[in-house]
């Protein structure tokens, strides 16, 4: 038997294959689109408009790990957006509005854990009922009507979250614009990397998308567990929202709806396992960078926009179908038993 | 053989392992477990065998404190058991541990995370000790489960082993975490004949370090070969206890099949 599967070598560094895919995208929009890809800017404006996307990736990882999925997050953005921009705005309440949004995500996906873990409602279900459900009600208490927040760069909020702390530095202009959200994300990314992959809430995630009945043998309290999953992307989804709102400085009902799939695409693509069971936050991470660079070198490179939910959506499959062929065997034996190639099949029957 | 002779606290002697009593049990009107009696000692390896249906993973739930008895008396280590404070993690504390067909191990994880999982090495933040965790993986990979040189190491991932390497490290896990009684709920069921001498030569180790195993099969051959005793479950009812040693498998079947003529 092989014992050295190709996958393992693959494996040997955490999302080589998603690291290799972005260089290569990275040389290649270089090469169509030099007068983009060859000045600083392109990477300031990524670094400020990316944090978001990343962090409702990096909920989902943990989410997708644990073979659940959330479809909320967009209501959040929403949801907790508004929370945000009106204590923010009609209240001048500054860093209570902060609190009370990220609360109010951390509420939402509470609630959505419960739904999933305690009253059993398989969790596409349940949290496509709730987005529905908050993004209805951020769009009944706003009104429907955005809030732009002018002048908020003059504020502690706006400067300790989204600031530009080297603006007006005699440094070149490339570095006024480095954004304090993108240190953020990476503070964020960085620990939760830790916690996925060295502490035991992420060890029982993993265990939790390989399978239930198994984490419940071993002792891992799976209800509690699961939980806790969707209360990290509630909160995740809520810091994302702050950033996003306070970056646009505007605030409008529909803003996290563009984010459904780019930020579930940016977790498959990056090498997390769609059944559970396997996670990367550094494949994420990549699959994000790819994801946006997409956008912003499409169109750079002469393109329309709209090729660039085409060339996503291509780049999504063809990144699903190697991961399952790589990573996957006892799936790929089933597919191949399949199409008719009965290779390695028996030994997966019940012998009676 | 074991690392954990020393380490053990003193426990107060003890006659048997498990001892039921009488024990009763009823789902609605169905009548699972008739009047079962039965004692496990402490070294022994009891086969249980009986066609489906015929109560075994009743028994074995009532044993692990998954399911209460309707009536009757439990006891471990000569100590009764009351029904209401008994359950899984009481079980695990009174080293009682369970290997169950499939659901031992978690197929996309590494070995070393499937040994401790539930029972993590961390520090107070709840962060892993990985490199400790890792030694001792290998510890128990190497010296208690014997698997010099089969190319598996604490990281390979479970779905790159076997069927009986599967069995076996899980049966290795039981046996590091000190469970005094090892209970298997049909070890071999969907493995070929190499994976079938595997585990039993891991049911082998069970005895060999001195603990108790109730092994579960359907296979009578299989369980022949190890058991001292074979107990005999029939409409949740024990019928026989018999001692395979005196007994060839053919004698045994044709006994277990003159047994089912009487009904």
């Amino acid at each position: 038997m092989a014992k050295l599967a190709p996958s393992s070598v693959i494996r040997g560094i955490e999302g080589l294959p998603i690291i290799l895919v972005f260089a290569f995208m990275l040389i290649l929009f270089m090469y169509t689109a030099p007068e983009v890809f060859l000045q600083p800017f392109i990477y300031t404006t990524f670094l400020s408009t990316l944090p978001p996307l990343i962090l409702l990736a990096i909920g989902l990882t943990f989410v997708i790990g644990a073979g659940e999925i959330d479809l909320c997050f967009p209501a959040i953005i929403g949801f907790s957006g508004f929370v945000f921009a009106v204590l923010f705005k009609e209240y001048n309440l500054g860093w209570i509005a902060v609190i009370a949004g990220l609360g109010s995500g951390i509420m939402i996906g509470f609630i959505n854990g419960v739904l999933v873990a305690k009253v059993g409602i398989p969790s596409f279900m349940a949290t496509l009922a709730a987005q529905f459900f908050w993004y209805g009600m951020a769009t009944v208490l706003s009104g429907g009507k955005s809030y732009a927040l002018r002048g908020a760069e003059e504020s502690s909020v706006w400067k300790v979250i989204v600031g530009r702390p080297f603006a007006g530095t005699n440094m070149p202009d490339w570095v006024h614009q480095l954004p304090l959200q993108s240190l953020w994300t990476i503070v964020i990314v960085v620990f939760l990397w830790f916690i996925l992959n060295r502490h035991r809430f992420g060890e029982h995630t993993l265990f939790i998308g390989d399978s239930n009945d198994v984490s419940r043998v071993v002792g891992i309290d799976v209800d509690r567990e699961k939980i806790k999953i969707f209360t990290l992307m509630g909160a995740l989804g809520a810091t994302a929202a702050i950033m996003l709102t306070l970056e646009n400085k505007n605030f409008f009902g529909n803003q996290g709806q563009g984010y459904l799939l780019t930020a579930i695409a940016s977790v498959l693509i990056g090498g997390t396992s769609i059944f559970g069971g396997r996670a990367t936050i550094v494949g994420t991470v990549f699959g994000c960078f790819i994801i946006g660079m997409i956008e912003a070198g499409l169109v750079a490179t002469g393109l329309t926009g709209a090729w660039v939910r085409t060339v996503q959506g291509l780049v999504f499959m063809i990144s699903i179908i190697f991961y399952l062929y790589v990573d996957e065997p006892q799936r790929r034996r089933a597919l191949l038993a399949r199409v008719g190639s009965f290779k390695g099949f028996g030994r997966m029957r019940a012998a009676e | 053989m074991s690392s954990q002779e020393g380490a053990a606290a003193p426990i107060r002697d003890y006659a048997s392992m498990v001892r039921l009593e009488h024990v009763e049990k009823y789902f609605g009107a169905v009548h699972a477990l008739r009047d079962v009696s039965l004692s496990i000692d402490r070294n022994e390896i009891v086969g249980l065998i009986g066609d489906n249906g015929a109560g075994k993973s009743t028994l074995i739930k009532v044993i692990t404190g998954v399911l209460p008895p309707t009536s009757g008396r439990l006891f471990i280590r000569d100590e009764e058991i009351n029904p209401r404070d008994f359950s899984v993690r009481a079980a695990h504390d009174l080293s009682i541990e369970t290997v169950y067909q499939d659901k031992s191990l978690a197929d996309k994880q590494p070995l070393w995370r499937n040994f401790f999982v539930g029972r993590q090495i961390t520090n107070r933040f709840g962060f892993i000790d990985i490199k400790r965790e890792k030694e001792l993986a290998n510890k128990i990979l190497l010296d208690e489960i014997g698997f010099r040189g089969a190319g598996i190491t604490v990281d390979s991932t479970v779905s790159n082993l076997s069927g009986g390497e599967r069995q076996g490290i899980a049966i290795g896990r039981a046996m590091h975490y000190n469970a005094d009684l090892i209970i298997l709920d049909e070890p071999t069921a969907a493995l070929g004949v190499a994976e079938v001498r595997k585990v039993v030569d891991f049911v082998r180790r069970i005895k060999d370090s001195g603990r108790a195993c109730i092994y579960i099969e359907h296979n009578l051959a299989h369980v022949h070969e190890v058991a001292d005793r074979l107990v005999v479950l029939d409409r949740g009812a024990i019928v026989s206890e018999l001692t395979p040693k005196d007994m060839s498998v053919a004698e045994l079947t044709e006994y277990l099949i003159q047994l089912q003529h009487k009904h």
